[in-house]
């Protein structure tokens, strides 16, 4: 995979990954070109556009598209899973997942990334294991947190939305 | 791992050592930066863009103050907040340091984001990136897996080719632990460090000797895509890894044959990512191995029919199943069954299953084309999708499937498919059916009948070489001329505006007016038009506003040409002396040599404006670098459809080469007429040798006499030639020598148009033999356009008794160094010799 980015009906990006050196007008551009594609593309149209010399899959979750473009020799139908393995993380992760979950916790959105793909290839295919390494990482960073603020640790009563979200910053 | 929080705990404290007092100090300091959701649900708060860049503005001054004053506590808030305003599209650059800052922290929160911002804000272009070496490098070594990961993942993802260099023999070690979490992620990155420094990829050879005996899925999968990326980039580890493929093959079964395994389970499927990859795997080490290849035979089949259709999972992973087989050396009988399945993938509901289907019948239909023809009308009905993709695959496909047998029917469906389909697909359907059509014409009536409906329906979209093409295609056809220009005439009465179906019917009222009017048709009812008629539509096109240049300049010919074949002679004159004051150049020059011809020489007018003999096909069709070749050249002077320019002082017999050299030189290259072929040469010799000797009144037979102009060269001299002399200033090359046949090429410049280059070739041959047939062809890159006119003949005299001049016209408007590729044809001594080279050595002054 090249890239993958998240946008939104308005074409407001949401999450950009990027895996390949580009430079940042280079970025600007693509992003602005390809957000312009998806978003002219009709509802009864197939998931796949040839883009420049790349393939682009794309997928839309309620508001959000999903979008990743692909080289030559990849799969696009294992990449619209690749693509559903990500939304069914982050569900799982924020609980009943929406756009303004990835709004105000992108940064959230990019580590359970991180931990599914790297250099843009699955580094992990059980969803178990991903979500179990980020709630480790997350209990790493909490347990920072309590040390420094005077508030303690958390209510047991606290709903899983907070307890995962402290304002840890 | 033990209860989280004591080993959580103990981590955390050994990250916190000495940072607890400074907190206390900065809040008495001043207040705390605020935080990062409290940031975003102010700025999203904003009603317009310059409320945004406001609060922006005001937020980045903040951050900057606070990162001047070197605060820890807060960096990491304020490059997260950063890292917010940076994805809204405002510039972060004045945060790379600060990444780095926290790069650096102890902090497992500080490491997290100030990874994510490296990732984000930094790349490779940047020195600055190369400072986070060493902190990744003291990461890759942490105690904490989590950072380990986090090291690993950054430089995954952006590591430049220096710091993949630094820190590769890190990553090889990590390759070798025995932590699944680390392994699988040192695997992508080790992949990375290939891409980026293939020279590396020898030093994780080591490494991966057990990497596929791994249980864990995630160290196998990304194991899978590590010897995938080695086995690509070099054969020699492709052969080393061939042995790898019973133990994969091993894998791929239990997946297949496992039951249900909860955690890799995915509708039914077991971890399909990991088979997906395994089968690519194969494919690559299949390839070209007819062991490797009878090796997974077994497993390949049985994948092809286990795996269930239903989802898209299973899809996916009888797609690259499919790719696998056919690009392995597997047997027939397999290959037969991955072609029935993407057979039934067409018929899928799922647009994006037809999609990869057609897709991948492109990609066969060369190497199985009959097992794809069975398929054939499904793929038809695909012409009719709603989806751009999905059609003009279809189209792609349609096209290669088009045979003798089935030409009726799928001609008919393709001229269905472009009456109705969008004018992207016009020009290349168009260009399709024009192929096709040519290689299958069950008869010429036939084929002229679908010539016509594509010039009526996507006229305005065929290719700029169709019309020669057809033209010539229609002179051929010598018992449908009747036809042909019936249907051309009830055509043009319909619609001017389509200017290919306008140029190729008024050529053909010109030529083939005569059975027009007298009714001959025999395929259908002739229809009654007068010469009058006729010439009222004719020059409705010389008036249309419709009509471009060249469509102007075919009309006006095609009056001229009536002029033998009507009576109406005075009608044609007077139309044709009108235009002798058009501010249309071309066609006012046309005009006046056309008035000459009236005037000066109407006894030659009968022979020049004859009908046109059959034109040989020397050249496919399809769009080539190859414009024209000598089939179809530019008129010479019987053939009056360019008036040639003749610059000439009179009365010399020796003026009768430079005639013919002069001859060709037009100022305006787009027409690209057919006219005779190479034997005209011979007859064009004969006609000006009877005028010269016979002592007529003007040894030029043709002289184009702008009136506007200074007396021209019928008097013996020109004020103004048309050509510059500068054959004199270009230096002649030799374009080719070789077996005793030599061609030199020489150069003038066509003064009106600066931009067309004139070469003459001199073929010469040294030896014994005569070259007959000869053919000589030149292709130029694409941003040129060639015309090679016609040959003096096609006999290269042995022994340098004689030569072959042919001239080719170059134009070159964007004055880009000339190259051409040459292909001569000719036989010597009973064998035919075919050679081809290409001319580099151009002099710069020919194409400057």
């Amino acid at each position: 995979m090249q890239f993958m980015l998240l946008f939104s009906r308005q074409g407001k990006l949401r999450l950009q990954k990027w895996y390949v050196p580009q430079a940042d007008k280079e970025k600007k551009k693509i992003t602005r070109e390809l957000v312009q594609t998806v978003l002219a593309r009709k509802p009864k149209m197939c998931s796949f556009l040839e883009w420049r010399d790349l393939k682009v899959v794309y997928k839309r979750y309620a508001s959000l598209y999903f979008c990743c473009a692909i080289e030559d020799q990849d799969n696009e139908l294992i990449t619209l899973e690749i693509i559903h393995r990500y939304v069914e993380l982050l569900d799982k992760y924020f609980g009943s997942v929406c756009e303004l979950d990835i709004i105000f916790n992108f940064e959230k959105a990019y580590f359970i990334l991180d931990e599914f793909l790297l250099g843009g290839e699955a580094q992990e295919t059980s969803k178990k294991n991903v979500l179990k390494a980020i709630e480790q990482a997350d209990l790493l960073q909490e347990v920072c947190w309590f040390l420094i603020s005077a508030g303690g640790p958390p209510s047991p009563l606290a709903s899983s939305r907070t307890r995962l979200n402290p304002e840890v910053y | 791992m033990t209860s989280w929080s004591a080993v959580v705990g103990s981590q955390c404290l050994s990250l916190h050592q000495g940072h607890l007092p400074t907190c206390l100090c900065v809040f008495q300091r001043m207040p705390a930066p605020i935080r990062l959701r409290e940031l975003i649900r102010t700025i999203r708060t904003a009603r317009t863009q310059a409320e945004e860049r406001e609060m922006i503005q005001k937020e980045c001054a903040a951050i900057r103050s606070s990162f001047r004053e070197e605060d820890n506590t807060y960096r990491c808030r304020n490059v997260a907040k950063l890292l917010y305003m940076h994805m809204l599209g405002y510039p972060a650059h004045f945060g790379q340091l600060e990444c780095l800052k926290l790069i650096a922290s102890q902090k497992f929160t500080d490491k997290r984001i100030g990874y994510l911002g490296a990732m984000l804000l930094l790349d490779e272009r940047q020195d600055v990136h190369l400072l986070m070496t060493n902190c990744i490098k003291n990461d890759l070594n942490h105690s904490t897996q989590y950072v380990q990961g986090l090291a690993l993942c950054t430089l995954g993802c952006m590591g430049s080719s220096e710091m993949c260099r630094d820190l590769a023999g890190e990553v090889e070690k990590l390759l070798k632990t025995s932590n699944s979490y680390l392994r699988k992620k040192a695997a992508l990155c080790a992949v990375h460090v290939i891409r980026k420094v293939p020279e590396l990829m020898e030093m994780f050879l080591p490494a991966t000797k057990n990497l596929l005996s791994e249980k864990n899925h995630g160290v196998l999968h990304t194991s899978v895509v590590l010897l995938t990326e080695m086995c690509e980039r070099s054969p020699d580890m492709l052969s080393h890894f061939r042995k790898l493929v019973p133990q994969l093959v091993r894998i791929l079964k239990n997946l297949i044959m496992s039951g249900y395994s909860p955690e890799h389970d995915v509708s039914g499927i077991s971890d399909p990512f990991l088979q997906v990859r395994i089968l690519r795997l194969l494919r690559i080490l299949g390839r070209s191995d007819d062991d490797s290849s009878e090796a997974m035979n077994d497993i390949l089949a049985q994948v092809a029919t286990n795996t269930e259709t239903s989802k898209n999972v299973g899809n996916a992973i009888l797609y690259e199943t499919v790719l696998t087989i056919m690009d392995i050396k597997s047997e027939s009988g397999l290959r037969v069954l991955a072609i029935n399945i993407l057979g039934r993938f067409l018929l899928n509901n799922d647009k994006n299953i037809r999609y990869v289907a057609l897709t991948s019948l492109l990609k066969t239909v060369q190497t199985d084309h009959n097992a794809v023809q069975r398929h054939r009308s499904t793929i038809v009905d695909c012409l009719k999708d709603l989806d751009v993709s999905i059609k003009r695959r279809a189209m792609e496909l349609s096209f290669a499937l088009v045979n003798g047998n089935n030409i009726r029917g799928m001609m008919k469906e393709l001229l269905y498919f472009l009456d109705s389909c969008d004018p992207e697909f016009k020009a290349d359907c168009a260009s399709g059916v024009f192929l096709a059509a040519e290689k299958y014409a069950p008869s010429k009536r036939w084929h002229i009948d679908t010539i016509m409906r594509v010039l009526t329906t996507a006229g305005s979209y065929v290719r700029d070489d169709s019309v020669p093409n057809l033209i010539q295609l229609i002179t051929n056809s010598v018992e449908m001329h009747a036809y042909t220009v019936q249907r051309l005439y009830k055509a043009l009465l319909d619609d001017i505006s389509q200017q290919p179906l306008v140029q190729v019917s008024s050529w053909c009222i010109g030529e083939y007016g005569d059975l027009l009017v007298s009714g001959q048709c025999e395929e259908e009812e002739p229809i009654q038009v007068t010469e009058d008629e006729v010439l009222d539509v004719l020059e409705g096109l010389l008036l249309s506003n419709l009509s471009t240049p060249v469509t102007r300049g075919y009309s006006l010919t095609a009056i001229m040409k009536l002029s033998t074949r009507f009576s109406s002679v005075n009608r044609i004159k007077k139309v044709v002396s009108v235009y002798g004051s058009s501010i249309d150049v071309e066609l006012q020059q046309r005009a006046v040599e056309y008035n000459a011809l009236f005037k000066k020489y109407d006894h030659m007018r009968p022979a020049l404006l004859e009908r046109m003999p059959i034109m040989e096909k020397t050249a496919s069709n399809g769009p080539t670098e190859i414009v024209q070749t000598n089939g179809e050249t530019e008129p010479s002077v019987p053939d009056t459809k360019h008036p040639p320019l003749v610059t000439q002082p009179a009365n010399q017999a020796n003026d009768l080469l430079d005639l013919l050299g002069g001859n060709d030189v037009v100022p305006v290259i787009q027409t690209t007429l057919p006219t005779k072929p190479a034997s005209a040469g011979g007859e064009l010799l004969d006609l000006l040798g009877d005028l010269s000797l016979s002592g007529g009144p003007a040894p030029a037979p043709v002289p184009s006499v702008p009136v506007s102009q200074p007396p021209f060269l019928l008097d013996g001299l020109s004020s103004q030639p048309l050509f510059t002399d500068i054959a004199a200033v270009i230096p002649p090359m030799t374009a080719y020598n070789k077996n005793g046949l030599k061609i030199e090429f020489t150069f003038e410049r066509a003064n009106p148009n600066p931009n067309i280059a004139v070469i003459t070739i001199h073929a010469t041959n040294t030896t014994e033999a005569d070259m007959t047939e000869f053919v000589f062809q030149a292709a130029v890159p694409k941003t040129f356009q060639l015309q090679l006119l016609s040959p003096s003949s096609n006999i290269v005299p042995a022994l340098n008794q004689g030569s072959i001049t042919q001239i080719i016209r170059v134009l070159n408007p964007q004055k880009q160094q000339l190259r051409m590729r040459v292909k001569l044809t000719y036989t010597h001594k009973g064998l035919p010799v075919q050679d081809l080279a290409e001319v580099n050595n151009f002099p710069p002054q020919s194409w400057q």
